[in-house]
């Protein structure tokens, strides 16, 4: 390596206005928003939505989440993917938690498609916050995907936590994916 | 076949939890990270280039105007974006934000008692240029207190957020001033491993001043970079 990398600092209290702006009002466009999928978007349209926990349990309402997938056929639209993908679905979404009366973060998306035969269907997430020096990486499986008894990333993680990666079905179109950064259920990170 | 990147210099990030900046205890993970193998999720990333900027985004000195110019001390932020590889990284883009001159940030959770400049935003963006050179044109942004401590400061900074070409080289960081006194204080920057924090501070670059209307800082940026030698598929 010729050179050393930058290190990471803390996105801190007030990414707001320069990475989630028309989320929080003020007057600059966004590049990404909580909504991914426009209507004609093929695919199954879903929402991803839970809540960000701290060591003590209490909710989080300044965490930055961001979404990186594969459209409904497993096909990421960047140039390493050889299929190309859905022109109208970039993949990408961003989701501050400091504008739901909950704290919620929410992305309506669709649902990603198996990229290979070795992975079962999921969301890779970044999550980052004030207190956080350096992002960290997740994945959002889904509980209604057979697929994941053998997906070779959950087959990597100790069988009692990787119920922290799935999201589970909570009526209508919806799952709830809640992130513990710390605690007996702390969320699995990955370093990739 | 797919190309791959190099790891993540770990030796030379701070650390999740570093106690003296006093949110990361309850909010850094503190079991180890599973190491995952590079596939498609990992090399793929969010792809936004040069459709991502329009206008004035990066002039932070116009984007925010609203009957005038915003006060302050007009400065250039200009540099490269490399992976560690050396290659520079063209069409990347670059989203920042930061404090007004009296060290005010526009963002409604912001109490602190400094005016704040009805022509100034703070946010920005800009996409690097086939050599990897971005610029921004903006305003210096003053220091402020925050509750980490008895009279704590945060010295002068502006924060950058970059992705890269994969998903794996996600950037957010913050950029400083050379000569500033408050950073030998700053809890966030000296998390930093003494040996890198010297990257997180910006030159004072003659070449990049503008005679007769702004100072000139040089901030390189280098993120993780392609692998020598291509994994086998």
């Amino acid at each position: 390596m010729a050179l050393r990398q930058t290190p990471s600092q803390t996105v801190g209290p007030y990414f707001a206005y320069g990475l989630t702006p028309e989320q929080y009002g003020y007057d600059l466009a966004s590049i990404a928003g909580g909504d991914m999928a426009p209507p004609d978007v093929e695919g199954q349209h879903i929402r991803v939505e839970g809540r960000v926990f701290d060591g003590n349990n209490a909710v989080i309402p300044d965490a930055l989440i961001e979404i990186w997938q594969a459209d409904s056929l497993g096909r990421y639209a960047h140039p390493s993917d050889p299929r190309g993908s859905n022109a109208t679905f970039k993949g990408f979404g961003r989701c501050g938690t400091g504008t739901d009366k909950q704290s919620r973060f929410i992305f309506d998306t669709v649902k990603p498609g198996a990229i290979d035969t070795e992975q079962a269907p999921h969301l890779n997430v970044i999550v980052t916050m004030r207190g956080m020096l350096l992002h960290a990486y997740t994945r959002i499986y889904f509980a209604d995907e057979p697929a994941n008894a053998t997906d070779k990333v959950l087959g990597l993680v100790p069988a009692d936590r990787r119920h922290t990666l799935i999201a589970q079905p909570i009526g209508g179109n919806a799952y709830r994916f809640d992130i513990h950064m710390q605690g007996p259920d702390e969320t699995v990170f990955f370093d990739i | 076949m797919n190309e791959t990147f190099n790891p993540r210099d770990w030796a030379g990030q701070p650390a999740y939890i570093a106690p003296d900046y006093k949110s990361t205890p309850l909010r850094g993970p503190t079991k180890p990270l599973i190491p995952l193998p590079q596939s498609l999720s990992e090399i793929t990333g969010p792809v936004y280039g040069h459709e991502s900027v329009t206008g004035d985004d990066a002039d932070l000195t116009r984007n925010g105007r609203r009957n005038g110019e915003p006060l302050g001390e007009r400065i250039i932020v200009t540099g490269r974006v490399f992976g560690d590889d050396g290659r520079p990284l063209p069409n990347t883009l670059l989203e920042i934000w930061q404090a007004n001159a009296g060290g005010r940030y526009v963002h409604k959770s912001d109490q602190h008692d400094a005016p704040l400049d009805p022509n100034f935003l703070g946010g920005g963006r800009c996409v690097t240029d086939a050599n990897g050179v971005y610029r921004f044109l903006t305003i210096k942004p003053g220091a402020y207190p925050w509750g980490n401590h008895h009279n704590a400061w945060r010295p002068n900074h502006i924060h950058f957020s970059l992705f890269g070409p994969s998903l794996m080289t996600r950037l957010v960081t913050q950029m400083y001033f050379p000569g500033d006194p408050l950073l030998a204080l700053d809890p966030i920057f000296l998390a930093t491993p003494a040996e890198t924090r010297h990257l997180l501070i910006a030159d004072f670059s003659l070449d990049a001043t503008e005679s007769g209307y702004a100072l000139g800082y040089k901030f390189d940026i280098v993120l993780r970079g392609r692998h020598a030698t291509p994994m086998e598929a």
